[in-house]
Protein backbone atom coordinates (compact mmCIF):
# COMPACT_ATOMS: atom_id res chain seq x y z
CA UNK A 1 0.00 0.00 0.00
CA UNK A 2 2.81 2.41 0.89
CA UNK A 3 4.31 1.61 -2.51
CA UNK A 4 1.20 2.91 -4.23
CA UNK A 5 1.21 6.14 -2.32
CA UNK A 6 4.90 6.75 -2.86
CA UNK A 7 4.87 6.07 -6.56
CA UNK A 8 1.89 8.14 -7.57
CA UNK A 9 3.02 11.72 -6.87
CA UNK A 10 6.30 11.00 -8.60
CA UNK A 11 4.53 9.85 -11.69
CA UNK A 12 2.29 12.90 -11.67
CA UNK A 13 5.08 15.38 -11.21
CA UNK A 14 7.11 14.57 -14.28
CA UNK A 15 5.16 12.40 -16.68
CA UNK A 16 6.99 13.78 -19.70
CA UNK A 17 10.44 12.58 -18.72
CA UNK A 18 11.71 9.20 -19.68
CA UNK A 19 13.13 7.97 -16.39
CA UNK A 20 9.95 8.41 -14.32
CA UNK A 21 7.86 6.90 -17.10
CA UNK A 22 10.23 3.94 -17.20
CA UNK A 23 9.96 3.60 -13.44
CA UNK A 24 6.19 3.81 -13.75
CA UNK A 25 6.27 1.12 -16.42
CA UNK A 26 8.38 -1.14 -14.21
CA UNK A 27 6.05 -0.44 -11.31
CA UNK A 28 3.03 -1.31 -13.43
CA UNK A 29 4.69 -4.54 -14.52
CA UNK A 30 5.28 -5.51 -10.90
CA UNK A 31 1.67 -4.80 -9.96
CA UNK A 32 0.62 -8.09 -11.51
CA UNK A 33 3.01 -9.95 -9.25
CA UNK A 34 1.69 -8.46 -6.00
CA UNK A 35 -1.01 -11.10 -5.56
CA UNK A 36 1.10 -14.21 -6.37
CA UNK A 37 3.89 -12.87 -4.16
CA UNK A 38 1.44 -12.08 -1.36
CA UNK A 39 -0.01 -15.60 -1.55
CA UNK A 40 3.47 -17.11 -1.26
CA UNK A 41 4.21 -14.95 1.77
CA UNK A 42 0.92 -16.08 3.37
CA UNK A 43 1.70 -19.67 2.49
CA UNK A 44 5.16 -19.46 4.07
CA UNK A 45 3.73 -17.81 7.15
CA UNK A 46 1.12 -20.57 7.49
CA UNK A 47 3.79 -23.25 7.11
CA UNK A 48 6.11 -21.60 9.62
CA UNK A 49 3.27 -21.25 12.10
CA UNK A 50 2.58 -24.95 11.76
CA UNK A 51 -0.89 -24.43 10.26
CA UNK A 52 0.07 -26.37 7.12
CA UNK A 53 1.52 -29.83 7.50
CA UNK A 54 4.51 -30.63 5.28
CA UNK A 55 2.75 -33.81 4.16
CA UNK A 56 -0.19 -31.74 2.82
CA UNK A 57 1.60 -28.70 1.40
CA UNK A 58 5.32 -28.18 1.95
CA UNK A 59 6.47 -24.62 2.58
CA UNK A 60 7.67 -22.41 -0.30
CA UNK A 61 11.20 -22.74 1.02
CA UNK A 62 10.95 -26.52 0.90
CA UNK A 63 9.70 -26.32 -2.70
CA UNK A 64 12.51 -23.93 -3.56
CA UNK A 65 14.99 -26.29 -1.95
CA UNK A 66 13.60 -29.19 -3.98
CA UNK A 67 13.99 -27.06 -7.10
CA UNK A 68 17.60 -26.31 -6.23
CA UNK A 69 18.30 -29.98 -5.50
CA UNK A 70 16.86 -31.08 -8.85
CA UNK A 71 18.68 -28.30 -10.66
CA UNK A 72 21.96 -29.54 -9.28
CA UNK A 73 21.28 -33.11 -10.39
CA UNK A 74 20.29 -31.74 -13.81
CA UNK A 75 16.91 -33.45 -13.61
CA UNK A 76 14.87 -30.25 -13.52
CA UNK A 77 16.53 -28.39 -16.42
CA UNK A 78 16.37 -31.52 -18.56
CA UNK A 79 12.68 -32.10 -17.89
CA UNK A 80 11.79 -28.44 -18.40
CA UNK A 81 13.67 -28.46 -21.67
CA UNK A 82 11.94 -31.63 -22.84
CA UNK A 83 8.48 -30.27 -21.97
CA UNK A 84 9.22 -26.89 -23.51
CA UNK A 85 10.42 -28.41 -26.78
CA UNK A 86 7.39 -30.70 -26.93
CA UNK A 87 5.06 -27.77 -26.38
CA UNK A 88 6.75 -25.67 -29.04
CA UNK A 89 6.88 -28.51 -31.56
CA UNK A 90 3.19 -29.19 -31.07
CA UNK A 91 2.37 -25.50 -31.34
CA UNK A 92 4.38 -25.06 -34.52
CA UNK A 93 2.95 -28.15 -36.21
CA UNK A 94 -0.69 -27.80 -35.08
CA UNK A 95 -0.71 -24.01 -35.17
CA UNK A 96 0.97 -23.98 -38.58
CA UNK A 97 -1.60 -26.34 -40.08
CA UNK A 98 -4.46 -24.46 -38.40
CA UNK A 99 -3.15 -21.12 -39.65
CA UNK A 100 -2.71 -22.41 -43.20
CA UNK A 101 -6.15 -24.03 -43.33
CA UNK A 102 -7.76 -20.99 -41.72
CA UNK A 103 -6.24 -18.75 -44.40
CA UNK A 104 -7.16 -21.18 -47.18
CA UNK A 105 -10.76 -21.50 -46.05
CA UNK A 106 -11.08 -17.79 -45.46
CA UNK A 107 -9.79 -16.93 -48.92
CA UNK A 108 -11.26 -19.75 -50.99
CA UNK A 109 -14.86 -20.87 -50.82
CA UNK A 110 -13.91 -24.09 -52.60
CA UNK A 111 -11.42 -25.00 -49.90
CA UNK A 112 -13.97 -24.04 -47.27
CA UNK A 113 -16.70 -26.24 -48.77
CA UNK A 114 -14.28 -29.16 -49.07
CA UNK A 115 -12.80 -29.12 -45.59
CA UNK A 116 -14.89 -27.14 -43.13
CA UNK A 117 -17.51 -29.80 -42.29
CA UNK A 118 -14.80 -32.39 -41.70
CA UNK A 119 -12.94 -30.02 -39.43
CA UNK A 120 -16.07 -29.12 -37.49
CA UNK A 121 -16.78 -32.82 -36.88
CA UNK A 122 -13.26 -33.49 -35.64
CA UNK A 123 -13.44 -30.40 -33.48
CA UNK A 124 -16.33 -31.78 -31.51
CA UNK A 125 -14.27 -34.76 -30.33
CA UNK A 126 -12.44 -33.79 -27.12
CA UNK A 127 -8.86 -34.35 -28.19
CA UNK A 128 -7.91 -35.81 -24.82
CA UNK A 129 -10.44 -38.59 -25.45
CA UNK A 130 -8.03 -39.83 -28.07
CA UNK A 131 -5.36 -40.65 -25.48
CA UNK A 132 -6.11 -44.41 -25.37
CA UNK A 133 -5.99 -44.56 -29.14
CA UNK A 134 -2.86 -42.45 -29.28
CA UNK A 135 -1.12 -44.76 -26.79
CA UNK A 136 -2.08 -47.75 -28.92
CA UNK A 137 -0.75 -46.05 -32.03
CA UNK A 138 2.39 -44.39 -30.76
CA UNK A 139 3.00 -45.95 -27.34
CA UNK A 140 4.67 -43.39 -25.10
CA UNK A 141 7.00 -42.08 -27.77
CA UNK A 142 7.36 -38.41 -28.70
CA UNK A 143 4.82 -38.72 -31.53
CA UNK A 144 2.05 -39.26 -29.01
CA UNK A 145 2.66 -35.93 -27.27
CA UNK A 146 3.26 -34.09 -30.52
CA UNK A 147 0.03 -35.44 -31.98
CA UNK A 148 -2.09 -34.49 -28.98
CA UNK A 149 -0.63 -31.01 -28.54
CA UNK A 150 -0.83 -30.30 -32.27
CA UNK A 151 -4.45 -31.44 -32.36
CA UNK A 152 -5.27 -29.34 -29.31
CA UNK A 153 -3.77 -26.08 -30.60
CA UNK A 154 -5.01 -26.60 -34.16
CA UNK A 155 -8.63 -25.62 -33.60
CA UNK A 156 -8.36 -22.30 -31.78
CA UNK A 157 -5.84 -21.10 -34.35
CA UNK A 158 -7.84 -22.45 -37.28
CA UNK A 159 -11.15 -21.00 -36.13
CA UNK A 160 -9.76 -17.59 -35.23
CA UNK A 161 -7.66 -17.26 -38.38
CA UNK A 162 -10.73 -18.13 -40.45
CA UNK A 163 -12.85 -15.65 -38.54
CA UNK A 164 -10.15 -12.99 -38.84
CA UNK A 165 -9.82 -13.35 -42.60
CA UNK A 166 -13.59 -13.29 -43.06
CA UNK A 167 -14.08 -10.21 -40.93
CA UNK A 168 -11.58 -8.00 -42.76
CA UNK A 169 -13.44 -4.81 -43.73
CA UNK A 170 -14.81 -5.43 -47.26
CA UNK A 171 -14.61 -1.66 -47.90
CA UNK A 172 -10.83 -1.81 -47.52
CA UNK A 173 -10.62 -4.77 -49.89
CA UNK A 174 -12.76 -2.93 -52.45
CA UNK A 175 -10.56 0.15 -52.11
CA UNK A 176 -7.36 -1.89 -52.52
CA UNK A 177 -8.68 -3.67 -55.60
CA UNK A 178 -9.93 -0.49 -57.24
CA UNK A 179 -6.55 1.12 -56.57
CA UNK A 180 -4.87 -1.67 -58.53
CA UNK A 181 -3.10 -3.24 -55.55
CA UNK A 182 -1.22 -6.39 -56.63
CA UNK A 183 -2.59 -9.67 -55.23
CA UNK A 184 0.39 -10.35 -52.96
CA UNK A 185 0.09 -6.83 -51.54
CA UNK A 186 -3.63 -7.31 -51.06
CA UNK A 187 -2.89 -10.32 -48.89
CA UNK A 188 0.10 -9.01 -46.95
CA UNK A 189 -1.02 -5.39 -46.56
CA UNK A 190 -4.79 -5.69 -46.20
CA UNK A 191 -6.06 -9.19 -45.40
CA UNK A 192 -3.34 -10.47 -43.08
CA UNK A 193 -3.03 -7.31 -40.94
CA UNK A 194 -6.80 -7.14 -40.76
CA UNK A 195 -7.01 -10.73 -39.55
CA UNK A 196 -4.12 -10.42 -37.10
CA UNK A 197 -6.03 -9.27 -33.98
CA UNK A 198 -8.26 -12.32 -34.27
CA UNK A 199 -5.29 -14.61 -34.98
CA UNK A 200 -3.67 -13.44 -31.75
CA UNK A 201 -6.81 -14.28 -29.80
CA UNK A 202 -6.51 -17.78 -31.26
CA UNK A 203 -2.83 -17.96 -30.37
CA UNK A 204 -3.37 -17.05 -26.73
CA UNK A 205 -6.20 -19.51 -26.44
CA UNK A 206 -4.01 -22.16 -28.09
CA UNK A 207 -1.21 -21.55 -25.59
CA UNK A 208 -3.52 -22.45 -22.73
CA UNK A 209 -4.64 -25.64 -24.45
CA UNK A 210 -1.04 -26.43 -25.30
CA UNK A 211 0.08 -26.63 -21.65
CA UNK A 212 -3.08 -28.41 -20.55
CA UNK A 213 -2.66 -31.10 -23.19
CA UNK A 214 1.00 -31.53 -22.46
CA UNK A 215 0.45 -31.94 -18.72
CA UNK A 216 -2.17 -34.62 -19.26
CA UNK A 217 -0.13 -36.41 -21.91
CA UNK A 218 3.06 -36.35 -19.83
CA UNK A 219 1.24 -37.53 -16.76
CA UNK A 220 -0.27 -40.51 -18.54
CA UNK A 221 2.23 -41.51 -21.17
CA UNK A 222 5.78 -40.23 -20.88
CA UNK A 223 9.27 -41.06 -19.68
CA UNK A 224 10.46 -37.49 -19.31
CA UNK A 225 9.11 -34.00 -18.92
CA UNK A 226 7.63 -32.08 -16.03
CA UNK A 227 4.45 -34.14 -15.94
CA UNK A 228 6.49 -37.31 -15.75
CA UNK A 229 8.63 -35.77 -13.00
CA UNK A 230 5.51 -35.00 -11.00
CA UNK A 231 4.15 -38.53 -11.42
CA UNK A 232 7.47 -40.07 -10.36
CA UNK A 233 7.56 -37.82 -7.33
CA UNK A 234 4.06 -38.93 -6.38
CA UNK A 235 5.19 -42.57 -6.41
CA UNK A 236 7.95 -41.72 -3.92
CA UNK A 237 5.75 -39.35 -1.92
CA UNK A 238 8.00 -36.38 -2.78
CA UNK A 239 5.25 -33.82 -2.38
CA UNK A 240 7.68 -30.88 -2.63
CA UNK A 241 8.58 -31.99 -6.19
CA UNK A 242 4.90 -32.36 -7.09
CA UNK A 243 4.21 -28.80 -5.95
CA UNK A 244 7.34 -27.60 -7.74
CA UNK A 245 6.09 -29.14 -11.00
CA UNK A 246 2.76 -27.39 -10.67
CA UNK A 247 4.44 -24.04 -10.01
CA UNK A 248 6.70 -24.53 -13.04
CA UNK A 249 3.66 -25.09 -15.22
CA UNK A 250 2.21 -21.84 -13.91
CA UNK A 251 5.45 -20.00 -14.70
CA UNK A 252 5.74 -21.51 -18.18
CA UNK A 253 2.13 -20.56 -18.90
CA UNK A 254 2.79 -17.01 -17.75
CA UNK A 255 5.94 -16.87 -19.88
CA UNK A 256 4.02 -17.97 -22.98
CA UNK A 257 1.42 -15.31 -22.28
CA UNK A 258 4.08 -12.61 -21.86
CA UNK A 259 5.62 -13.55 -25.21
CA UNK A 260 2.22 -13.54 -26.91
CA UNK A 261 1.43 -10.12 -25.43
CA UNK A 262 4.74 -8.68 -26.54
CA UNK A 263 4.11 -9.99 -30.05
CA UNK A 264 0.63 -8.50 -29.98
CA UNK A 265 1.94 -5.13 -28.91
CA UNK A 266 4.61 -5.16 -31.60
CA UNK A 267 2.28 -6.25 -34.38
CA UNK A 268 -0.83 -4.31 -33.40
CA UNK A 269 0.71 -1.01 -32.35
CA UNK A 270 -1.50 0.71 -34.95
CA UNK A 271 -4.57 -0.26 -32.97
CA UNK A 272 -5.40 2.13 -30.12
CA UNK A 273 -6.92 -0.80 -28.20
CA UNK A 274 -3.55 -2.51 -27.90
CA UNK A 275 -1.30 0.47 -27.35
CA UNK A 276 -1.40 0.43 -23.56
CA UNK A 277 -2.07 -3.21 -22.85
CA UNK B 1 -10.46 32.56 -44.73
CA UNK B 2 -8.46 30.61 -47.26
CA UNK B 3 -7.89 27.91 -44.67
CA UNK B 4 -7.08 24.80 -46.64
CA UNK B 5 -4.77 26.53 -49.03
CA UNK B 6 -2.83 28.63 -46.56
CA UNK B 7 -2.28 25.70 -44.19
CA UNK B 8 -0.40 23.74 -46.82
CA UNK B 9 1.87 26.63 -47.72
CA UNK B 10 4.37 24.45 -49.55
CA UNK B 11 2.04 23.03 -52.15
CA UNK B 12 3.67 20.39 -54.27
CA UNK B 13 1.40 21.11 -57.17
CA UNK B 14 2.74 24.67 -57.24
CA UNK B 15 6.22 23.28 -57.64
CA UNK B 16 7.30 22.04 -61.06
CA UNK B 17 6.14 18.44 -61.36
CA UNK B 18 8.13 15.76 -63.07
CA UNK B 19 5.31 14.33 -65.15
CA UNK B 20 4.05 16.44 -68.02
CA UNK B 21 0.68 18.06 -67.29
CA UNK B 22 -2.11 16.04 -68.80
CA UNK B 23 -5.76 16.49 -69.49
CA UNK B 24 -8.36 14.26 -67.98
CA UNK B 25 -10.05 11.44 -69.78
CA UNK B 26 -13.45 11.85 -71.41
CA UNK B 27 -16.11 9.38 -70.31
CA UNK B 28 -19.11 8.23 -72.30
CA UNK B 29 -21.91 6.09 -70.94
CA UNK B 30 -24.58 4.67 -73.24
CA UNK B 31 -27.82 3.00 -72.19
CA UNK B 32 -26.61 2.12 -68.71
CA UNK B 33 -28.90 -0.14 -66.70
CA UNK B 34 -28.44 -1.67 -63.30
CA UNK B 35 -30.85 -3.47 -60.98
CA UNK B 36 -30.44 -4.82 -57.48
CA UNK B 37 -32.91 -7.65 -57.17
CA UNK B 38 -36.27 -6.32 -58.27
CA UNK B 39 -35.23 -2.68 -57.86
CA UNK B 40 -34.30 -0.97 -61.09
CA UNK B 41 -31.75 1.64 -60.04
CA UNK B 42 -30.66 2.89 -63.45
CA UNK B 43 -32.25 2.32 -66.81
CA UNK B 44 -31.15 3.64 -70.14
CA UNK B 45 -28.90 6.36 -68.80
CA UNK B 46 -26.77 8.27 -71.32
CA UNK B 47 -24.03 10.62 -70.25
CA UNK B 48 -20.99 12.16 -71.86
CA UNK B 49 -18.38 13.91 -69.74
CA UNK B 50 -15.79 15.84 -71.78
CA UNK B 51 -12.13 15.64 -70.81
CA UNK B 52 -11.27 17.75 -67.78
CA UNK B 53 -14.84 18.64 -66.88
CA UNK B 54 -15.92 18.87 -63.27
CA UNK B 55 -19.31 17.20 -63.22
CA UNK B 56 -21.55 17.05 -60.17
CA UNK B 57 -24.26 14.43 -59.90
CA UNK B 58 -27.10 15.31 -57.54
CA UNK B 59 -30.34 13.60 -56.65
CA UNK B 60 -32.42 12.30 -53.78
CA UNK B 61 -31.15 9.39 -51.68
CA UNK B 62 -31.52 6.13 -53.53
CA UNK B 63 -31.86 7.78 -56.95
CA UNK B 64 -28.91 5.80 -58.29
CA UNK B 65 -26.28 8.53 -58.33
CA UNK B 66 -23.78 6.47 -56.34
CA UNK B 67 -24.51 3.44 -58.50
CA UNK B 68 -23.72 5.51 -61.61
CA UNK B 69 -20.40 6.50 -60.09
CA UNK B 70 -19.57 2.92 -59.10
CA UNK B 71 -20.29 1.74 -62.63
CA UNK B 72 -18.08 4.44 -64.14
CA UNK B 73 -15.28 3.67 -61.69
CA UNK B 74 -15.47 -0.02 -62.52
CA UNK B 75 -16.45 -1.05 -58.98
CA UNK B 76 -19.53 -2.77 -60.32
CA UNK B 77 -20.61 -4.15 -63.67
CA UNK B 78 -23.63 -2.76 -65.51
CA UNK B 79 -26.49 -5.08 -66.46
CA UNK B 80 -26.75 -3.38 -69.86
CA UNK B 81 -25.11 -0.55 -71.75
CA UNK B 82 -21.48 0.40 -71.89
CA UNK B 83 -18.98 2.86 -70.53
CA UNK B 84 -16.07 4.02 -72.66
CA UNK B 85 -13.02 6.12 -71.95
CA UNK B 86 -10.58 7.50 -74.49
CA UNK B 87 -8.41 4.84 -76.12
CA UNK B 88 -10.54 1.99 -74.76
CA UNK B 89 -8.68 2.10 -71.46
CA UNK B 90 -9.86 0.21 -68.39
CA UNK B 91 -11.32 2.18 -65.50
CA UNK B 92 -8.82 0.84 -62.99
CA UNK B 93 -5.93 2.12 -65.08
CA UNK B 94 -7.01 5.73 -65.29
CA UNK B 95 -9.61 6.29 -62.58
CA UNK B 96 -9.34 6.73 -58.83
CA UNK B 97 -12.24 6.70 -56.40
CA UNK B 98 -12.62 8.75 -53.28
CA UNK B 99 -15.18 7.07 -51.08
CA UNK B 100 -17.59 8.47 -48.56
CA UNK B 101 -15.43 6.90 -45.84
CA UNK B 102 -11.68 7.57 -45.87
CA UNK B 103 -10.98 3.80 -46.07
CA UNK B 104 -7.42 4.20 -44.84
CA UNK B 105 -5.55 1.06 -43.79
CA UNK B 106 -5.45 1.50 -40.01
CA UNK B 107 -2.25 -0.60 -39.73
CA UNK B 108 -0.29 1.50 -42.22
CA UNK B 109 1.25 4.90 -41.48
CA UNK B 110 -0.16 7.91 -43.31
CA UNK B 111 2.60 7.90 -45.91
CA UNK B 112 2.21 4.19 -46.61
CA UNK B 113 -1.50 4.76 -47.04
CA UNK B 114 -0.82 7.37 -49.69
CA UNK B 115 1.56 4.95 -51.41
CA UNK B 116 -1.37 2.54 -51.79
CA UNK B 117 -2.68 4.98 -54.39
CA UNK B 118 0.24 4.14 -56.65
CA UNK B 119 -1.08 0.60 -57.14
CA UNK B 120 1.58 -1.59 -58.73
CA UNK B 121 3.94 1.43 -58.96
CA UNK B 122 4.38 1.32 -55.19
CA UNK B 123 7.44 -0.89 -55.72
CA UNK B 124 9.20 1.77 -57.81
CA UNK B 125 12.01 3.78 -56.20
CA UNK B 126 10.27 7.16 -56.51
CA UNK B 127 7.10 5.95 -54.75
CA UNK B 128 8.01 7.54 -51.43
CA UNK B 129 8.83 10.91 -53.00
CA UNK B 130 5.59 10.94 -54.96
CA UNK B 131 3.57 10.03 -51.89
CA UNK B 132 5.24 12.79 -49.89
CA UNK B 133 4.48 15.32 -52.64
CA UNK B 134 0.84 14.29 -52.64
CA UNK B 135 0.72 14.64 -48.85
CA UNK B 136 2.27 18.08 -49.11
CA UNK B 137 -0.37 19.05 -51.63
CA UNK B 138 -3.08 18.36 -49.06
CA UNK B 139 -1.06 20.07 -46.32
CA UNK B 140 -0.32 16.95 -44.26
CA UNK B 141 3.35 16.29 -44.99
CA UNK B 142 4.16 16.69 -41.30
CA UNK B 143 1.79 13.83 -40.38
CA UNK B 144 3.45 11.29 -42.71
CA UNK B 145 4.58 9.00 -39.88
CA UNK B 146 1.35 9.03 -37.87
CA UNK B 147 -1.18 6.24 -37.58
CA UNK B 148 -4.50 7.11 -39.23
CA UNK B 149 -6.31 6.61 -35.91
CA UNK B 150 -4.86 9.83 -34.48
CA UNK B 151 -6.12 12.01 -37.36
CA UNK B 152 -9.39 13.93 -37.38
CA UNK B 153 -12.14 13.08 -39.85
CA UNK B 154 -11.18 15.92 -42.18
CA UNK B 155 -7.50 15.00 -42.05
CA UNK B 156 -8.33 11.39 -42.88
CA UNK B 157 -10.26 12.53 -45.94
CA UNK B 158 -7.34 14.70 -46.96
CA UNK B 159 -5.05 11.67 -46.75
CA UNK B 160 -7.61 9.79 -48.86
CA UNK B 161 -7.51 12.65 -51.37
CA UNK B 162 -3.70 12.49 -51.48
CA UNK B 163 -3.95 8.73 -52.02
CA UNK B 164 -6.42 9.26 -54.87
CA UNK B 165 -4.23 11.91 -56.52
CA UNK B 166 -0.77 10.39 -56.07
CA UNK B 167 -1.04 8.33 -59.26
CA UNK B 168 -2.15 11.44 -61.17
CA UNK B 169 -5.41 9.87 -62.37
CA UNK B 170 -7.17 11.06 -65.49
CA UNK B 171 -10.52 10.59 -63.81
CA UNK B 172 -11.40 11.18 -60.18
CA UNK B 173 -14.68 9.71 -58.99
CA UNK B 174 -15.88 11.26 -55.73
CA UNK B 175 -18.65 9.43 -53.91
CA UNK B 176 -19.92 12.01 -51.38
CA UNK B 177 -16.46 12.22 -49.83
CA UNK B 178 -17.33 15.27 -47.75
CA UNK B 179 -20.70 14.03 -46.52
CA UNK B 180 -19.52 13.09 -43.05
CA UNK B 181 -17.48 16.24 -42.35
CA UNK B 182 -18.51 19.22 -40.26
CA UNK B 183 -19.52 22.40 -42.09
CA UNK B 184 -16.23 24.26 -41.74
CA UNK B 185 -14.01 21.30 -42.64
CA UNK B 186 -16.29 20.73 -45.57
CA UNK B 187 -15.70 24.21 -46.96
CA UNK B 188 -11.95 23.75 -46.49
CA UNK B 189 -12.08 20.46 -48.35
CA UNK B 190 -14.15 21.97 -51.17
CA UNK B 191 -11.51 24.64 -51.66
CA UNK B 192 -8.76 22.08 -51.58
CA UNK B 193 -10.59 19.95 -54.14
CA UNK B 194 -11.12 22.92 -56.45
CA UNK B 195 -7.49 23.90 -56.05
CA UNK B 196 -6.08 20.49 -56.99
CA UNK B 197 -8.54 20.11 -59.83
CA UNK B 198 -7.56 23.49 -61.32
CA UNK B 199 -3.93 22.42 -61.05
CA UNK B 200 -4.26 18.88 -62.38
CA UNK B 201 -7.22 19.18 -64.73
CA UNK B 202 -8.39 15.61 -64.36
CA UNK B 203 -11.99 14.80 -65.19
CA UNK B 204 -13.93 14.90 -61.93
CA UNK B 205 -17.29 13.32 -61.18
CA UNK B 206 -18.65 14.32 -57.81
CA UNK B 207 -21.70 12.63 -56.36
CA UNK B 208 -23.27 14.78 -53.69
CA UNK B 209 -26.61 15.47 -52.07
CA UNK B 210 -25.54 19.03 -51.30
CA UNK B 211 -26.66 21.31 -54.14
CA UNK B 212 -24.56 24.19 -52.80
CA UNK B 213 -21.47 22.03 -52.90
CA UNK B 214 -22.26 21.03 -56.49
CA UNK B 215 -22.63 24.66 -57.57
CA UNK B 216 -19.48 25.73 -55.73
CA UNK B 217 -17.35 23.14 -57.50
CA UNK B 218 -18.84 21.89 -60.74
CA UNK B 219 -18.77 23.06 -64.36
CA UNK B 220 -21.96 21.16 -64.93
CA UNK B 221 -24.61 19.54 -62.79
CA UNK B 222 -26.79 16.59 -63.69
CA UNK B 223 -29.78 15.60 -61.63
CA UNK B 224 -30.73 11.95 -61.56
CA UNK B 225 -34.32 10.94 -61.06
CA UNK B 226 -35.92 7.53 -61.45
CA UNK B 227 -32.78 6.04 -62.91
CA UNK B 228 -32.20 8.62 -65.65
CA UNK B 229 -30.95 12.17 -66.10
CA UNK B 230 -33.75 14.62 -65.38
CA UNK B 231 -31.83 17.88 -65.51
CA UNK B 232 -28.50 18.84 -67.08
CA UNK B 233 -27.29 22.40 -66.41
CA UNK B 234 -24.01 24.19 -66.93
CA UNK B 235 -22.64 26.35 -64.11
CA UNK B 236 -21.30 29.48 -65.71
CA UNK B 237 -19.93 31.30 -62.68
CA UNK B 238 -16.38 32.63 -62.25
CA UNK B 239 -14.13 30.78 -59.79
CA UNK B 240 -13.66 30.95 -56.87
CA UNK B 241 -17.41 31.00 -56.39
CA UNK B 242 -19.13 32.71 -53.53
CA UNK B 243 -22.37 31.61 -52.03
CA UNK B 244 -23.38 35.26 -51.66
CA UNK B 245 -23.40 35.66 -55.45
CA UNK B 246 -27.03 36.23 -56.60
CA UNK B 247 -26.55 33.93 -59.62
CA UNK B 248 -25.39 31.21 -57.22
CA UNK B 249 -28.66 31.57 -55.32
CA UNK B 250 -30.79 31.53 -58.45
CA UNK B 251 -29.18 28.33 -59.69
CA UNK B 252 -29.42 26.69 -56.28
CA UNK B 253 -33.12 27.61 -56.12
CA UNK B 254 -33.72 26.20 -59.60
CA UNK B 255 -32.12 22.83 -58.83
CA UNK B 256 -33.61 22.57 -55.37
CA UNK B 257 -37.12 23.30 -56.60
CA UNK B 258 -36.67 20.60 -59.21
CA UNK B 259 -35.53 18.17 -56.52
CA UNK B 260 -38.36 19.08 -54.16
CA UNK B 261 -40.91 19.28 -56.94
CA UNK B 262 -40.21 15.73 -57.93
CA UNK B 263 -41.35 14.75 -54.47
CA UNK B 264 -44.85 16.16 -54.92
Amino acid sequence: MSQTLAARPRALKAPAFNVPSLARGAYRATQGWLIPFGLIVLWQAASSAGLLSDSVLPSPFAVLAAGWRLTLTGELPRNVEVSFLRAMAGLVVGGGIGFALGLANGLSTLSDRLTDSTLQMIRNIPHLALIPLVILWFGIEEEAKLFLVALGVFFPIYANTLHGVRSVDPQLIEMAKSYGMPRADLFFRVILPGALPSIFVGLRYALGIMWLTLIVAETIAAQSGIGYMAMQAREFMLIDVVVLSILIYALLGKLADVVARALERACLSWNPNYRNV
Amino acid sequence: MDLAISRGSALAFDAPVSDAPHLGAPVTARGLAKSFGATRVLHGLDLHVPAGQFLAVVGRSGCGKSTLLRLIAGLEAADAGRIAFADEQAARKIARVMFQEPRLLPWARVLANVEVGLGADRAKPDARRRALEALEAVGLADRADEWPSVLSGGQKQRVALARALVSRPQLLALDEPLGALDALTRIEMQRLLEHVWLKERFTAILVTHDVGEAIALADRIVLIEQGAIALDVGVDLPRPRHRGDPKFGVLEEQILSHLLGSNA
